[in-house]
């Protein structure tokens, strides 16, 4: 099975991935992106003649875990916000997010 | 040659017999491995951060609490040294990333909080592959890990600090994560003893997330007594892990105290092992096998045909979880924050992609990418619906293994230590070296791996065991049972040489 991927195509996937990559990591990618995919695009053929299977998302079996809704200790605004690139008035200071192009 | 640099020669059970009887403190083994670790450690760059001061407190504690003759735990006062991809209070927390530098979390992970509460003193964290993604620990931001056994060869990876660390006795015990070989690839490689626990045996609340269904901390030692120790202290129910296991701890010091496998069927797995194996490593896996049928095994052989594909399914089902949960590194909250070059007020998501470029390296890039396309629509059912469903069936090879044989076993890793640059710039060839780990991560089943001699080229072989979901009690009685008859064979541990001390000087 071979595997068709642009380079364009893998700027598509860095845009979706918001990494913004530059022209050699593009080129790089783009050469070895092709080779990973059809490396484990054998999963497919793994599967010829296994009859129904059903997908394994997780090794134990999950279940709702609750909790009695009591207050406990938490982080202080201060511990929450100590590792903020910025902050003002207790609160994430970000880059705007609106009015974009 | 000092008193202090024989106190970090012992093993942690041999220091807390030590400690319990009053012949050494535990400020005197701490001070002895935070002075191998100034000696040594130049070279190996086993540590991203050294907390003397913190240790040498916590060790103070615990002799108080040893005089007062109510120690914390078993272990209390043996130090121990954490991998970077676990949240300290006090110390940095890297998960040995550009986009972490200098970040120090505001609690601890579970594992942190535990170690803390048993007594056992941080020496420090340890150099991993960045995000705990490599095989080789050359992925890391703050430059690699070299092997003690030598120095010119990777100590195997992503975990491979911690390993290194214990090898050239800088610590008795380590702290290690798991995701598809991240503990016990680097023990095969290093030869020290790793074991990655059932999943869910130990709480991730506090570890940096790289694949959810899939990760899990463990013990990194030089015996399966002290893994055991150390898993005992580590492990069990916790209620801020969602998919933590609510049962006790498996008897594991019980069973690696036992150690007998007369009668205990052992099942040598088809798909692990022959073609692609370095042949020392084959030779000294067989000899393993032998010792054991000696000591009263009954070996069967098993067939997992399945395993043949779950190397694929591990590289779609992991970079899927890592694209996931590496979204959350977007420079809004802690981490680094780069702005775009040119860019007159850039906008959030403009920031967010320069500062994920800026902080993230090659292969953790390759992978949020790799995972990204998984996920597409379009190619969702053929990649990551296939690899969930191959992930079934290697469940189900297992399942049926563990019909016929109580215990699996394996080499832990297709070959000794690599040279570094070796296998840097193709990445199918890295991926390779956890062929034989990656499916206990898939089904969730236990795993360990312990030295089982040198092969041809002189360095440290490991040979794997496996047991079913909440069996780890297995590996340790299986895993003592081999590690007796070996040393018996032997006639001593197997040992990294300490000349890289001459190196350092």
């Amino acid at each position: 099975m071979s595997v068709e991927i642009t380079r364009d195509d893998v700027a598509h996937l860095a845009g979706l991935a918001r990494i913004q990559l530059d022209d050699d990591e593009l080129d790089r990618l783009g050469q070895e992106l092709p080779k990973i995919i059809e490396s484990v695009a054998t999963v497919s053929q793994a599967l010829e003649g296994a009859g129904e299977v059903e997908p394994m998302s997780h090794p134990t079996p999950l279940r709702n875990v609750f909790r009695e809704d009591v207050v406990h200790e938490c982080l202080t605004p201060e511990a929450a916000l100590a590792g903020a690139p910025a902050s003002e008035e207790q609160r994430f200071m970000v880059p705007k997010i609106l009015g974009e192009e | 040659m000092g008193g202090t640099t024989d106190l970090a020669e012992l093993t942690g059970a041999e220091l807390a017999d030590a400690l319990a009887a009053g012949e050494t403190t535990s400020v005197e083994a701490t001070r002895a491995c935070l002075d191998r670790i100034e000696a040594l450690d130049g070279t190996l760059g086993s540590f991203l951060h050294v907390d003397a001061e913190g240790a040498l407190a916590a060790a103070a504690e615990a002799d108080e609490r040893r005089s007062a003759a109510s120690p914390a735990s078993p272990l209390d006062g043996v130090p121990v040294a954490v991998k970077d991809l676990l949240c300290t209070v006090g110390q940095p927390t890297t998960a040995g990333s550009r986009i972490l530098e200098g970040w120090v979390p505001p609690y601890d992970a579970t594992v942190v909080t535990r170690l803390r509460r048993a007594g056992l003193p941080i020496l420090g964290k340890t150099n991993l592959d960045e995000f705990a993604m490599g095989s080789s620990t050359e992925h890391s931001a703050y430059g690699p890990t070299r092997n003690p056994w030598d120095t010119e060869r990777t100590p195997g990876g992503s975990g491979g600090g911690s390993a290194a660390a214990v090898a050239a006795r800088l610590a008795p015990l380590a702290i290690g994560t798991d995701t598809g070989g991240s503990i016990r690839q680097p023990g095969a490689l290093t030869g020290t003893v790793g074991v990655k626990p059932t999943y869910g045996g130990v709480s991730r609340y506090g570890i940096v997330a790289m694949a959810s269904s899939l990760d899990q901390a463990g013990p990194v030692t030089r015996t399966v007594l002290d893994a055991a120790l150390l898993h005992e202290v580590i492990g069990g129910h916790d209620p801020l892990d969602s998919t933590s296991i609510d049962a006790p701890v498996p008897p594991v010091v019980e069973a690696a105290r036992r150690g007998d496998v007369a009668g205990l069927r052992i099942g040598v797995v088809k798909e692990l092992g022959g073609e692609g194996f370095q042949s020392g490593v084959q030779a000294r896996f067989e000899e393993s096998v032998q010792l054991l049928t000696e000591a009263g095994a009954t070996v069967v052989e098993v067939s997992c045909p399945s395993f043949a594909h779950a190397l694929a399914a591990y590289y779609l089902v992991m970079p899927s979880e890592v694209s996931s949960n590496l979204a959350r590194f977007d420079a809004m909250r802690y981490g680094l924050r780069v702005f775009p070059e040119g860019v007159d007020d850039p906008s959030a998501e403009q920031v967010m992609a320069a500062t994920r470029d800026a902080g993230f390296g090659d292969e953790v890039k390759r992978r949020i990418i790799l995972g990204t396309y998984a996920l597409s629509s379009g190619y969702y059912d053929a990649y990551y619906g296939s690899a969930q469903k191959v992930r079934a069936l290697v469940a189900r090879d297992f399942g049926r293994a563990f019909e016929q044989a109580d215990v699996l076993v394996s080499p832990t890793a297709p070959t000794t230590a690599f040279r570094m640059g070796e296998k840097l710039d193709d990445p199918l060839a890295m991926y390779l070296q956890d062929v034989a780990t990656i499916p206990a991560n898939l089904a969730g089943v236990p795993g360990l791996s312990l030295p089982a001699g040198l092969a041809e080229d002189g360095l440290p072989v490991g040979v794997q065991f496996l047991a079913p979901l909440q069996a780890d009690d297995r590996l340790y009685n299986a895993a003592a049972a081999l590690e007796r008859l070996l040393l018996e064979k032997w006639g001593g541990p197997l040992l990294a040489p300490s000349a890289t001390e001459e190196v350092s000087a």
